[in-house]
């Protein structure tokens, strides 16, 4: 497996950093992830691709510090993303929006108020948190859908409040777990947009997907293909564009 | 790391809050109701124990038993003189004998008047210093103007009724303790219950980089106010029933019942025990909340 030393960052500097990194969840027969070891660099655009099953999930899921790896070591900006204490996570997590794959919304909240989520925790004051949120609500197409609670909406409506809560707090990272399986062509297409504006402005983005009709939108993506818990394809065999140049 | 809390109209919110039987005020309403009644009963005791110790501190009763009437006023006569010339003695005062006869009858019937019955004289004795040393020292006094003087101490008479006060204190404080020793309980249970309960908002909170601090937040704030609430109804009912009660022991006329009172003093304590209760309960929830969120990445 050529899962080694892959470097897609080119000159970029490194946010993510995975050194042979393998998970292996309890009672479980095998490695969900074994010997993955990539870089990622900061204000690049990823696309994390393989079968369901693969472990795109998985990974993500050390990425954004809700697993930790039972072998190997995860750099996150700039440190050990294992070693850091129970305190130090909150301040960590803040620096990555994640969308779920199940959007993980509050469902007695409305839509305006788990996208102010990430704001509040922050201690955004309330006075500033109207208007980021009407701004949001209404790029992802929901302003009439404010006060509506997740349970009422449908699920494009709610794979859309899962991206705006994510992007509001304006993260580092953003990591999205199959972020366009609920919406139509449009609003993918919508989104994949509203990702390439963030990226723009200086986040890393990571999408996992298997929509292969995505890969193709973003110029310059770099791609990582899962099979079986390996980084396949560390060096971008499904496109490889030259690195992005730092920005 | 920050630690700003959501703030209130949201935090009520997060935790979905709208409605619904909010079974822990109960449960704290009835936990206060109990606690302020055994709080009232101690410091009903503890007045009426202080009352007892004024009455009685000092009082010694002398007993003339002389078999002989003739003898026995003259005994009655020397040891009135011997104690109006002690400085220890504040004041004295011969039970009437007329008064004793009442006072005997409901047991003797009209036999007290009778001469050939030796019922003896009686002297009420107040001193100016109570304490051991001066009612022996007056004893002594006695004695020595009259040998078929007795000397009681009323305070032994009583020291029965006054270790009974002691012990309704003690229960009554020990009853408190245990009051809030369950309510630290009720309350851990209901915090462990509402973290598995709210589980997945938590699960998203921490997620989106809520600190355990933030999260404990929700919980203090929320079991503080069902103490509050809760533990202002129990209090205020229970206050009410001891106000009754006390009304009803004031028409008893006992001068002992009589001095089991509550002064402003001690309704303010009860008043208190409410936001006790919510600053142990909240301490209590914080406690539980963070010991069990350090056990989740």
């Amino acid at each position: 497996m050529a899962s080694r030393g892959s470097q897609f960052a080119g000159s970029m500097a490194n946010i993510v950093q995975f050194e042979d990194v393998g998970l292996r969840y309890p009672n479980s027969d095998g490695d969900t992830l074994s010997d993955v070891h990539f870089t990622l660099g900061s204000g690049g655009f990823y696309f994390l691709t393989g079968a369901s099953g693969a472990g795109k999930t998985s990974l993500l899921k050390l990425l954004y510090l809700a697993q930790r790896p039972t072998s190997g070591t995860i750099r996150l900006f700039g440190e050990d993303a294992g070693a850091l204490p129970h305190a130090r996570l909150p301040g960590f997590r803040r620096r990555i929006g994640v969308v779920f794959q199940d959007f993980r919304l509050v469902p007695h909240l409305s839509a305006f108020d788990n996208i102010a989520l990430p704001l509040r925790l922050s201690g955004v004051p309330e006075t500033d948190i109207e208007a980021p949120v009407r701004e949001m609500l209404d790029w992802v197409g929901l302003s009439e859908r404010a006060h509506a609670t997740p349970p009422t909406l449908s699920g494009g409506e709610q794979q859309r409040v899962a991206i705006a809560r994510a992007v509001i707090g304006r993260p580092e990272i953003l990591v999205a777990d199959e972020p366009t399986g609920n919406v139509d062509p449009d609003m993918a297409a919508r989104l994949l947009h509203l990702f390439e504006s963030l990226n723009r402005l200086g986040t890393t983005v990571v999408v996992a997907t298997h929509d292969f009709h995505l890969l193709g939108r973003i110029q310059n993506a770099h791609m990582m293909r899962l099979e079986a818990g390996r980084l396949m394809d560390p060096t971008g065999a499904l496109r490889n564009p030259p690195a992005r140049p730092a920005q | 790391m920050s630690v700003n809390v959501i703030t209130g109209a949201a935090d009520r919110r997060l935790l979905d809050e709208r409605g619904g039987t909010r079974a822990m005020m109960w449960i704290m309403a009835i936990m206060l109701f109990l606690t302020v009644l055994a709080a009232a009963l101690g410091l009903g005791m503890v007045n009426a124990a202080a009352t007892l110790d004024r009455q009685l501190a000092g009082r010694l009763t002398v007993q003339v038993v002389a078999a002989d009437p003739s003898q026995r006023v003259r005994d009655t006569a020397a040891v009135m003189k011997a104690l109006a010339g002690m400085p220890a003695v504040k004041r004295v005062v011969a039970v009437d004998a007329k008064r004793l006869d009442e006072l005997l009858k409901p047991w003797l019937g009209d036999a007290p008047s009778d001469a050939d019955v030796p019922i003896p004289s009686l002297i009420d004795v107040d001193m100016s210093v109570p304490g051991e040393q001066s009612a022996a020292r007056v004893a002594a006094g006695v004695r020595a103007a009259a040998g078929t003087a007795r000397v009681d101490s009323q305070s032994r008479w009583l020291s029965p009724v006054a270790s009974f006060m002691r012990a309704m204190i003690a229960g009554a404080a020990a009853l408190v303790l245990l009051m809030i020793a369950a309510t630290t309980a009720v309350v851990l249970l209901a915090a462990r219950a509402g973290l598995e309960t709210h589980r997945d908002t938590i699960a998203i909170l921490h997620m989106l980089g809520s600190t355990d601090v933030q999260v404990a937040r929700l919980f203090q704030r929320r079991i503080a106010l069902d103490t509050v609430i809760g533990g202002a109804i129990g209090a205020v009912a229970a206050m009410a029933a001891v106000w009754a009660i006390l009304n009803q022991m004031s028409g008893l006329g006992s001068e002992l019942v009589g001095g089991a009172v509550l002064v402003q003093r001690d309704w303010l304590v009860l008043a208190a025990l409410p936001i006790v209760f919510a600053l142990v309960a909240t301490l209590a929830a914080r406690i539980a909340v963070l010991r069990r969120l350090r056990l989740v990445r």
